[in-house]
């Protein structure tokens, strides 16, 4: 009786092994496909892009055509104020926004319907969010302007935040809360100085994310930021950056523009990057 | 059950319960439950997973309050005045009434802050007096000898019975009058057990004690009155020792010696 038992449990013991062993072998199947696209990628960014950067890509404005030197200087400086700018006036609105979902809206109409619209507008391709501003805001001061491009990157900011900010929130466990209260706190403070508190790494790598994610954003700059071809500190006037002017030289059929180009992806892959490991290392740091 | 449940409490109640019931929805969690928690004594409340004694914990200081589909009737007196109905703003009815949780729930900052916490949203206290503060509630609590050199670390980088009595210490610096236990002891090793049963021990001293528990024995070894509850009704209320020796009814009787429950 007891034999036949056990030559069962083998044999189910085998088959689970076998399984066992299949998936993992998919499984690592499926991250050996993904990183061999990851690494090729970078390989070629760092291959074409190195060769194309020197000093003067970071000192000296775009050239015209077929024109010798130049460098991206205006398209890095755009792109720095417009992704800065931008993630300055999403984060509070997303956080602030992320706060009500998750600790005050959880269960009434109002928050149901903003957590629907929100992920809408979490999925709406950002051409979508860059015709739109161009209606409601370049049509209307008839100019394309860096403000315009801050406000597009601004909407692509805020539902990626509020997501990110409302789910780390819901992470924290009611007990902190019910302790906090408990202790006679009032609500403001108990949001403020124990669950926005406790999940201020998560919140931060959210706002890590995205603005890494608006740094390679191409398509809300088309028609609002444009580009520029020139030096400008004015958000009234159209303002170059890194992906408008990528998109514009890698199109082109210009050497000089093309080698631009590849410097241009170099710095932002480099960049969101540098962002995307120190996300994790404050992510990592707290938990 | 009959709402008369006989009240052989003849101490001066802290908080007197009356006709109180209580709803998740429409389930009806507490049944007309009427009793007197003397003051400066422990007691505690027994009785079988989900018969209410958590639920009846969680009305004393309308903790409740929080989930708006939960609501109490009846009275629930403090010194006489009732809370429910109170004007008093619910923060400050906390500050008198503390309770400490089933599991650990230090805040994310220092020891000194976790202490601290509390005291700074209903006093003012300088940088002199508070250290004191936070000396004497750490002690009370047992704890200052582990943590004194290490006050500005995390709170949640202390051991699971350490942190319990961090939470304890937090409730007490704010000087409330009565403390609510639930399960304070669920989580912890026997040792730490040990610790805060001695700690229950001491507080009643100063404090009014309510204490939830699922282990009988620590029911008896340190609490002064026993509840025992079934289905959301209070079945027998008295005495510890007269509630464990000889119990008035036989339910009471079968849950304690282990035929049900």
């Amino acid at each position: 009786m007891s034999t036949v038992m056990d030559a069962k449990r083998l044999a189910m013991h085998a088959r689970r092994k076998r399984i066992n062993t299949l998936a993992l072998g998919l499984s690592m199947a499926a991250m050996a496909f993904g990183v061999f696209w990851l690494l090729w990628i970078l390989f070629e960014t760092v291959r074409l892009g190195v060769g194309g950067l020197t000093l003067a890509t970071f000192t000296e404005m775009t050239p015209p055509p077929q024109a010798e030197g130049g460098g991206l200087a205006n398209a890095i400086f755009g792109s720095i104020v417009m992704v800065g700018l931008a993630t300055l006036l999403g984060t509070p609105i997303g956080v602030l926004a992320g706060v009500y979902l998750a600790e005050y809206g959880q269960k009434s109409w109002l928050g149901a319907t903003v957590r629907f619209i929100n992920d809408i507008l979490l999925s709406a391709p950002s051409i979508v969010v860059g015709l739109f501003i161009y209606a409601v805001v370049v049509a209307k001061m008839k100019s394309f302007s860096g403000f315009a491009g801050i406000l597009a990157l601004a909407l692509i900011v805020i539902p990626v935040v509020i997501r990110t900010t409302e789910n780390m929130l819901s992470l924290i466990p009611n007990a902190l809360r019910e302790a906090a209260y408990a202790l006679g706190t009032p609500k403001w403070k108990v949001i403020l100085s124990v669950t926005l508190k406790s999940a201020r790494a998560g919140v931060l790598t959210g706002i890590l994310l995205a603005l890494a994610r608006i740094s390679g954003e191409t398509a809300p700059l088309l028609f609002t930021a444009l580009s520029n071809q020139f030096w400008t500190s004015s958000l009234g006037e159209p303002m170059a950056s890194l992906p408008v002017t990528i998109f514009k030289f890698a199109m082109s059929p210009y050497e000089n523009w093309q080698k631009l180009a590849w410097a241009g992806v170099f710095i932002i892959t480099i960049g969101v990057l540098l962002l995307n490991i120190l996300a994790r290392v404050l992510f990592k740091n707290k938990h | 059950m009959d709402a008369k449940v006989d009240m052989p409490v003849t101490e001066k109640a802290k908080l007197s319960v009356r006709n109180l019931n209580f709803y998740y929805g429409n389930f009806h969690a507490l049944k007309n439950i009427n009793l007197d928690i003397p003051e400066k004594k422990v007691t505690a409340f027994i009785g079988p997973s989900g018969c209410g004694k958590s639920t009846l914990l969680r009305t004393l200081n309308r903790m409740f309050e929080l989930y708006p589909e939960q609501r109490a009737e009846g009275q629930i007196l403090l010194d006489g005045g009732d809370i429910l109905t109170s004007k008093e703003d619910v923060s400050l009815i906390r500050a008198k009434i503390g309770m400490v949780f089933q599991k650990p729930t230090p805040f994310p900052m220092s020891i000194y802050d976790n202490i601290a916490f509390g005291v700074r949203l209903f006093e003012t206290l300088p940088r002199v007096e508070m250290d004191e503060r936070v000396e004497w509630a750490l002690k009370k609590a047992a704890l200052w000898n582990e943590v004194k050199d290490k006050l500005n670390q995390s709170g949640s980088g202390l051991s699971g019975g350490q942190q319990q009595r961090l939470c304890i210490a937090r409730g007490i610096a704010i000087k409330p009058e009565v403390l609510l236990l639930d399960e304070p002891c669920s989580a912890l090793d026997p040792i730490s057990t040990g610790k805060i049963e001695e700690l229950i021990h001491e507080l009643k001293s100063d404090y009014t004690v309510a204490i939830v528990t699922h282990n009988m024995q620590q029911a008896a070894r340190c609490s002064d009155y026993t509840a025992y509850m079934y289905l959301g009704d209070l079945i027998e209320f008295g005495p510890t020792a007269e509630l464990f020796m000889k119990p008035k009814r036989k339910d009471t009787e079968d849950y304690i010696t282990g035929r049900f429950g």
